[in-house]
Formats: structure tokens, C-alpha cells, sequence
């Protein structure tokens, strides 16, 4: 199930905030990794988890929704329990992108940017995942995988 | 991972790459040290004062590794020195890296983390600066973890903190970690991000080597650019010359990619032809596959084609056949993949990538893909090619705030220089015939 919509921020969260802040050298030169701690909990960062923090960081909502949207890796909407970022950079295209992202569409049953039914997986195009010798490649979570093909595919997401 | 090093081929030196095993552990630092590591600080520390370090750069014409090619002992002696400016002073290491088909500084600092650290050090102490930052993509979490480990290492042992090896230089080294955006890789975008917020480039004047990092000086630089410090130091500026087949001081690393043989980076002499990294090290094209043309310095290049193969692998070479050396790894085209589609595919990143504070590049880009999907799917016509070629004129430099839409007409225009015939069929068949004949790929 997704999580997190209406939860105000816990102690542990305040925790962590508080200690970004601390090591940074002006409080909103810590907006990223707050909106990371935020994101580690509930996997994205809903409204009134990013109203808090916004609190904690001196900034307005705004301000900081300004950046949590500017940010590509930083969910604003429910994502899945493991976001798939599959590169679609030319290297990747070159030698079989289009056929990895339309397997794993149809594997899914979803499309870029949609998330499915169970909530296991959000599929999400990715810049250049920078392995473009091993191309093609996706990431699932931390987790890298190259030198794809449909079969290797097939095989990954039974992992998770 | 596979990243040869030519070991078979001993009789240039590889510097930046002589502690990397390709698939194995990340070079430690008492490996480092052995191998002569941390030797160019400890020179520095000891006999050199700032300004000679900054010469030895000069002097060993070390270009801007990042893509730019602007040199970097230059962009050192541009920070005011003295007691009396603002401080802190800042190095800034861009490691971005998200230029499509560039993969050589993740090689660089998962290998060697130390290499980079005492390069970020050199750096710092070049422009008395306090603080340094590595500003790293999310999705290197490998090379993020290494590296923070390598960071610690550092600090144990002296070579970054206060009084640094009792030589009375203090220095902090962080290291951030991004969340996406290839506009971060834009280095006054990427200060921007650095102080939480928006990464949008800035207008310049004023430089970032005088109002940079929180208005204070800053300087900027690539992975592969600051690994290079140490190695100038610790052998001086003509032995780094020597590296090189041209003016242009150093090894480089090349790197291939797409359907060739062995796909894959080297460290070779700066100005290594086209050729010799496609056919000896890429190994050639794939069984099946004919050469069509290549992008040598990432998404961010021109198209040049086998004519121009025999050119030199550096930044004033690549320019006299209207390219660029840009990240120096290559993107290969084949027979099987339609020119256009390929631009298409560069296009769509460059658009989404877009920051979107300038509106040639917010409004054209998005255009230019609305077209080239039109030639794709057979709605295209004549006067799209005429208008496409328009755009290359009203998203280049001097039009936009940074160089991300310039950057991106590279490619599309010499696409349409080099493969018009493959535009206008589209035209013709009313679709990409490569799409209909799936079969031939």
C-alpha cells in the first residue's frame, strides 16, 4: 500500500531533519537531503510532511515544493515499494531501449510514470545512468543492472 | 565492468588509470600511497607556494576535462588572491556526470577515489581555498559510497582536515549528493543546487572564479580534470606535455559506445585519432553492422562521419571538422539505427532536461521533438526540415542562458548535414523506413 499521505512528520523523522540541518552550512542548503530523509520514510513527500520540514528549514512551502519539483529523483506523488528507472539516453537506445521499456510496460502492465495495481513497482524513464559500455540499463531502488535483455529482465524483477 | 587499460601496450603512461583493476576493489589508500600517491601534495605542501602551483597547471596546459576544454590553470589564476578578498573559497568538483554516453569520471572515482580527493586538495590549495565540495549524481551510489569511505580515510590520516600533513594548510572536503537533473552538470546551475536551490544556471559576469559558491570565489571543475593535478605536481608540467600527441597537455580518457565490438574506456595520449579508438580499441563495428557516423564527444557533439575518422582526438582538432571533443567518449551510429530517430532520441532528453528558465530552450526544444515525431511517424513535411534548421539558429549560443540548448542543436544540425537524404525519406516513404523493416536491424 502507499503510504504516508496525511502523516505529520515522527520523532525519528525530526531526528534526522535536525541533524541534516546541523551539518549543513545555511539551514536551506539542506532542502535535498531533508526531502531525502522525508522520501527514506515514506518513500515520497507528501504535503504536510514537506509543510513541516519547510518550517525546520526557515523556507517557505513554496520555496521548497519549488525544489522537491525541480528534482527528478524527488517523488511529490505516491511511487511504488521499488521505483525502476530504466535509461533511455541514446547509448541505450541505440542497442535495445525501446525494446527493454516496452517489455517491461507489458510485464507490468503500466506505462512511464504509472505505478502498479499491487503497489510494487513505478516504472520511471531515467537520464543517462552513465554505463553506457554496458547499455541497455536500468536501476531498481540502489541497485544497478546492464547488459539487458528481455530474458535478464524477466529474471531481475523476480527479485523484488 | 570493462575498462582496459591497454595493458598489452606499455610504451605510453597511463596515469590516471595505473591503480585501477577493471572488475576488481576500488585502489585503498595504503595502495595509493605506494604507488606514489599523495606524493605531489606533500611536494606542494612543502616547497610550493599557491602561485607555483597554479604555473605548473598553466604550464602543462591541462584543458577542461568536463567537456568545455576551457584551462584550467587559467580558471585558477582568474580567483583573487590574498588576505584581503572573501572567503571562504570554494572547489567545486562536477560530478554529474549525466551527459548521454559519458561514463569516464565513475570509472575514474570508483577506481581510484584517492586519486580525485588529493586532486580536490591540490586544487584547493592552488586558490587558498578552505572548503571543497564532489557533487555527485544520485544513481552513482557506488562510486558515492566509495568515495565518502575514501573521504573519511583522508581525514584519519591527515590529508584533508586542519594542518594538513603539519604544513599549516586547512581544508574541508564534503561530499554532496544530487537528485537528479542533467542541468546540475551546468556549473553555475550546480552552485545553485549546492545552496538548496533551484539548479538554474546563472548569468555571468559576475564569474564564479570572484562571486561563486554563496558569493564567494569558486572555481569549478571536472572528475577527470582534478585527477590530473596530482600527477602535473608530483612530475612536473613538460613530462605532462610529453603524454600527449598535440599541443594539448595529457592523456584523455576516450570511451566508446553503441553497437561496436567492445564497447568500453581507455586511457590513451590526448589526440589519439577517431580512428584508433573506434577500430583498435572499440574493436570495430559489430558483426553485421556497417559504420554510419559517430558523435565523439557525447549527446552534447556533431556527427562527423568516416572521412573524418583520421582526426585527432583533441579540442582544436575536433573543431576544424565542425565538432567537438566535448566528453571525448563516442557514441557510434550503425546501419541499423535510422540517423533521425537517433536524433530524436538526443532531442527528447535534451527537452526534458530543459530547466526551462530561458525560453528559447523551454519553447524549442519541445518543439523540435513535436517535428522530428512527425517526420517519425510519416506526417512530415519539406518545410519541417527548413524550419528545424531555423531552430539550430534560434537556440544557439548567445540566445540562451547557458549552453544545454546549443548543445543540443549539435547534433541536429549536423544530422541534417550529414544524413539529409535519411531526413527527406521520411518525407518521401511517409515514416522511417527502419521501423518498417524491423527485420534489417
Amino acid at each position: 500500500m502507499l503510504t504516508g499521505e496525511a502523516e505529520m512528520i515522527t520523532d525519528i523523522e525530526r531526528r534526522e531533519i535536525e541533524e541534516e540541518i546541523k551539518k549543513a552550512p545555511t539551514k536551506k542548503a539542506a532542502v535535498i537531503d531533508v526531502l531525502k530523509v522525508l522520501q527514506k520514510h515514506r518513500r515520497w513527500v507528501p504535503d504536510a510532511a514537506l509543510e513541516q520540514a519547510s518550517d525546520m528549514l526557515g523556507m517557505t512551502p513554496a520555496e521548497v515544493d519549488s525544489i522537491a519539483t525541480f528534482f527528478s529523483l524527488i517523488y511529490r506523488r505516491p511511487v511504488g515499494k521499488h521505483v525502476i528507472l530504466v535509461c533511455d539516453s541514446v547509448s541505450c537506445w541505440l542497442v535495445g531501449y525501446e525494446d527493454v521499456k516496452q517489455h517491461l510496460m507489458e510485464k507490468l502492465g503500466i506505462s512511464l510514470g504509472e505505478t502498479t495495481k499491487d503497489g510494487r513497482f513505478t516504472l520511471l524513464p531515467s537520464a543517462c545512468l552513465g554505463v553506457c559500455e554496458e547499455a541497455p540499463a536500468m536501476m531498481i531502488d540502489d541497485d544497478l543492472y546492464t547488459n539487458l535483455t528481455l530474458s535478464i529482465v524477466d529474471e531481475i524483477l523476480q527479485k523484488y | 565492468m570493462r575498462f582496459f587499460r591497454n595493458i598489452d601496450d606499455m610504451t605510453k603512461e597511463k596515469p590516471l588509470t595505473k591503480n585501477i583493476r577493471p572488475g576488481g576493489p576500488p585502489c585503498n589508500l595504503l595502495e595509493y600511497v605506494e604507488s606514489g600517491g599523495y606524493r605531489g601534495l606533500h611536494k606542494a605542501l612543502s616547497d610550493h607556494d599557491h602561485e607555483e602551483v597554479i604555473d605548473m597547471v598553466v604550464r602543462a596546459n591541462l584543458l577542461g576535462r568536463g567537456g568545455a576544454g576551457f584551462p584550467a590553470g587559467k580558471k585558477w589564476s582568474l580567483v583573487p588572491m590574498g588576505k584581503d578578498v572573501p572567503r571562504p573559497k570554494y572547489v567545486v568538483c562536477n560530478f554529474d556526470e549525466m551527459e548521454p554516453g559519458s561514463f569516464k569520471d565513475r570509472f575514474l572515482a570508483e577506481g581510484d577515489p584517492h586519486q580525485l580527493i588529493e586532486g580536490m586538495i591540490l586544487a584547493g590549495y592552488a586558490i587558498e581555498a578552505e572548503v571543497g565540495y564532489i557533487f555527485i549524481r544520485r544513481d552513482y551510489v557506488k562510486a558515492a559510497r566509495i568515495l565518502s569511505k575514501a573521504i573519511k580515510e583522508a581525514y584519519d590520516k591527515n590529508y584533508l582536515g586542519t594542518n594538513i600533513m603539519g604544513q599549516g594548510f586547512n581544508y574541508e572536503l564534503h561530499l554532496h549528493v544530487s537528485a537528479g537533473r542533467y542541468i546540475c552538470g551546468e556549473s553555475s546551475a550546480l552552485l545553485n543546487a549546492l545552496e538548496g536551490g533551484r539548479a538554474i544556471p546563472r548569468s555571468r559576469p559576475p564569474h564564479m572564479s570572484s562571486v561563486g559558491l554563496w558569493g564567494k570565489p569558486t572555481v569549478v571543475n571536472n572528475v577527470e580534470t582534478i585527477c590530473n593535478v596530482p600527477h602535473i605536481v608530483a612530475n612536473g608540467p613538460d613530462w605532462f606535455r610529453e603524454l600527449s600527441y598535440t599541443e594539448e597537455g595529457g592523456t584523455k580518457i576516450y570511451g566508446a559506445s553503441g553497437r561496436v565490438k567492445k564497447p568500453g574506456a581507455w586511457e590513451l595520449p590526448m589526440g589519439t585519432t577517431l580512428r584508433e579508438i573506434l577500430e583498435e580499441h572499440a574493436g570495430g563495428m559489430k558483426e553485421g553492422f556497417k559504420f554510419r557516423g559517430i558523435l565523439p564527444g557525447g549527446a552534447s557533439s556533431e556527427f562527423v562521419t568516416s572521412e573524418q575518422l583520421d582526426t585527432r582526438m583533441d579540442f582544436a582538432s575536433m573543431k576544424t571538422v565542425q565538432s567537438h571533443l566535448g566528453t571525448g567518449t563516442v557514441i557510434v551510429l550503425d546501419n541499423g539505427n535510422c540517423p533521425l530517430g537517433m536524433v530524436l532520441s538526443l532531442q527528447r532528453y535534451f527537452s526534458r532536461e530543459s530547466c526551462g528558465w530561458c525560453t528559447p530552450c523551454r519553447e524549442g526544444l519541445p518543439w523540435i521533438v513535436q517535428m522530428l515525431e512527425a517526420l517519425e511517424e510519416g506526417s512530415g513535411t519539406a518545410e519541417d526540415i527548413e524550419i528545424l534548421l531555423a531552430q539550430t539558429k534560434l537556440l544557439e549560443t548567445g540566445n540562451t542562458f547557458c549552453t544545454l540548448a546549443p548543445a543540443a542543436m549539435f547534433s541536429l544540425e549536423s544530422a541534417l548535414r550529414h544524413f539529409r537524404d535519411d531526413f527527406e525519406e521520411h518525407i518521401r516513404l511517409k515514416g522511417c523506413s527502419y521501423r518498417k523493416d524491423k527485420a534489417k536491424v
